[in-house]
């Protein structure tokens, strides 16, 4: 793959920024359900254990990895789980249907 | 040869649409009307990226669908709590997530060693230290809200000495460890230090100060994971994690920002000091109280009223029978809103959440802001089970604990109601003037009760 130190560090440093323009236009109303959907895709981590297990490059590699896979999938499926639920509680009371 | 790099042209093609589906699910959080796409964005951003790392070559599948299935089984239980449980539920995930990221890290180490780079082994480190203190951490956070551990902080001398030479300890055997990269038995000192770090970074903070906590916390899990992409070169999760930790130092930043303390206050540990024990003898000035007949008759004769909730409201689990009081109340032409303070509850937004539970319309809740110009032209604010955030002490003396802090103006209402328990002061221990105003009137009870039987005069009254 072969990519550099420094395209990484461009490529965060230009997430970063993204990330807080993104970030601040969220409604304060929605920060509870922000919180659990950043959550849920913080969870990717799970591709670096996914990695790691597959590898199987030591028996100890594979028990943390599987630890960590289990974890992060908790994460990813609960995280997008409770968000949809919050979200569909927010109703209008204007009539939009 | 050819297939192997053409499978890894083709993961790193699925990793850049999960990115940009990543970016496209925060954009539409937004709003509440287009929130939910932004959740399938992110559901298909996930697969994607899943399936597209099962692509790698030469994988062993068994024991990641093990893992795979084992967690699925954990999530979903884990999604179904209750919306009261919705803090400690999140900062349980921020542990997971985090501890996701201090086992991979350490796997990595192991594997790699002696063969790090100098700056492969900072970035290592970071992701160790940062996942060890926020796995902790996160426990702590999860186990106060959900008072199996208790919600007092708890303070001793030095305090701030000892976290410091810790996180010292940490940071210097990293460095060692940089220069060093042999000296292996260093790596298991800094991931020890820094899961006894979180426990002490947690140890003094109490319930009022969980939000800022909650956010910083997830701004940390987010660095972790960046720092996790580093190690394994892979720009998914650097842009992930930096989503994830500008999310969650935005909240911070906000959060703190709402109770008048510094960023850098924050970030550097100062939390909980506010515990100012007022407990005064000065119990002996008049207050005025009513009974739930009283409060029926004047919130009926209100045109308009703002309803202030607080923490007190999710602990009595009150907020359906507000909702009650809400639909009364609107039936006889009452125009009622809601006044949400940043950190009023233990999360950033958690009174949204607990109110639109109680299907009540989002359009109603409105902002600190926004609605302190209104209050004047309040009849009537109801407080349930907010206590710091209207306390007037903040905006008018200077001696106050909380002074500067930015409250919601309920003083300034025609008529002030109190749902409190009793006379005993808010968490950050200071007594509130508001009590003793004299357009004030305290309504003692339990708030869910207190509310049922305002809305049963309301609707039996008559």
């Amino acid at each position: 793959m072969g990519s550099n130190l420094i395209d990484l560090l461009f490529i965060f440093m230009l997430a970063c920024f993204i990330g807080f323009e993104v970030i601040r236009h969220v409604s304060p109303l929605l920060h509870t359900p922000l919180m659990s959907l950043t959550n849920a895709l913080d969870a990717i981590a799970v591709v670096g254990a996914i990695v790691l297990v597959g590898e199987h490059k030591s028996k100890f590699a594979v028990v943390l990895g599987v630890i960590a896979i289990v974890a992060a999938t908790s994460n990813v499926v609960g995280g997008f789980f409770i968000t949809d639920r919050m979200l569909k509680m927010f109703k209008s009371s204007r009539p939009s249907k | 040869m050819n297939e192997f790099a053409a499978s890894q042209h083709l993961i790193e093609f699925l990793y850049l649409i999960a990115s940009a589906l990543f970016i496209l699910s925060l954009k539409w959080m937004s709003s509440p009307s287009t929130a939910r796409h932004g959740i399938w964005a992110g559901e298909i951003g996930m697969v994607v990226a899943i399936a597209g790392t099962l692509l790698h070559h030469g994988m062993d599948y068994k024991w990641i669908a093990v893992g795979l299935v084992l967690g699925s089984g954990i999530g979903i239980p884990l999604g179904m709590v209750q919306m009261t449980a919705v803090p400690q539920r999140t900062a349980l995930s921020h542990a997971f997530g985090a501890l996701c990221v201090t086992l991979v890290g350490t796997a990595e180490f192991y594997l790699r060693t002696p063969n790090v780079p100098p700056f492969m082994m900072s970035v290592l480190s970071m992701e160790v230290i940062l996942g060890g203190l926020t796995f902790t951490g996160s426990l702590m956070a999860a186990g106060k809200l959900q008072e199996i551990l208790p919600q007092r902080p708890i303070t001793y001398k030095g305090q701030n000495l000892v976290n410091f030479l810790l996180f010292g300890v940490a940071v210097c055997s990293a460095v060692y460890l940089v220069l060093h990269p042999e000296a292996k038995v260093f790596f298991p000192v800094i991931v020890g230090v820094s899961l006894i770090f979180g426990i002490l970074l947690i140890i003094p903070i109490g319930g009022a100060d969980m939000p800022t906590v909650i956010s910083l916390l997830n701004g940390y899990a987010g660095l972790s994971a960046a720092a996790m992409g580093f190690v394994l070169q892979n720009k998914l999760l650097i842009i992930a994690g930096a989503l994830d930790g500008s999310s969650g130092l935005i909240l911070s930043v906000i959060m703190s920002k709402a109770m008048n303390r510094s960023f850098t206050n924050v970030l550097f540990g100062a939390f909980g000091q506010v515990q100012a024990a007022a407990a005064g003898g000065e119990e002996a000035r008049p207050v005025h109280s009513a009974t739930p007949e009283e409060a029926a008759a004047i919130l009926t004769a209100a045109n308009k009223v703002v309803i202030v909730p607080g923490y007190g409201m999710a602990v009595a689990q009150a907020q359906h029978k507000v909702r009650e009081l809400y639909d009364l109340l609107s039936k006889k032409g009452v125009d009622v809103r809601f006044a949400i303070h940043p950190v009023a509850g233990r999360m950033p937004g958690h009174m949204n959440v607990l109110l639109a539970e109680a299907d009540i319309p989002y359009d109603r809740l409105i902002e600190m802001d926004e609605i302190n110009g209104d209050f004047p032209q309040t009849d009537v604010a109801l407080v349930i089970g907010a206590n710091d955030v209207t306390n007037p002490a903040a905006r008018n003396d200077a001696s106050s604990p909380i002074y500067g802090m930015p409250i919601l103006d309920v003083d300034k209402a025609h008529t002030v109601m109190v749902i409190k328990r009793g006379m005993s002061p808010g968490f950050a221990g200071i007594d509130n003037p508001l009590y003793y105003l004299p357009n004030t009137l305290m309504l003692f009870g339990d708030a869910k009760q207190f509310v049922g039987a305002i809305a049963r005069e309301l609707t039996g009254g008559h």
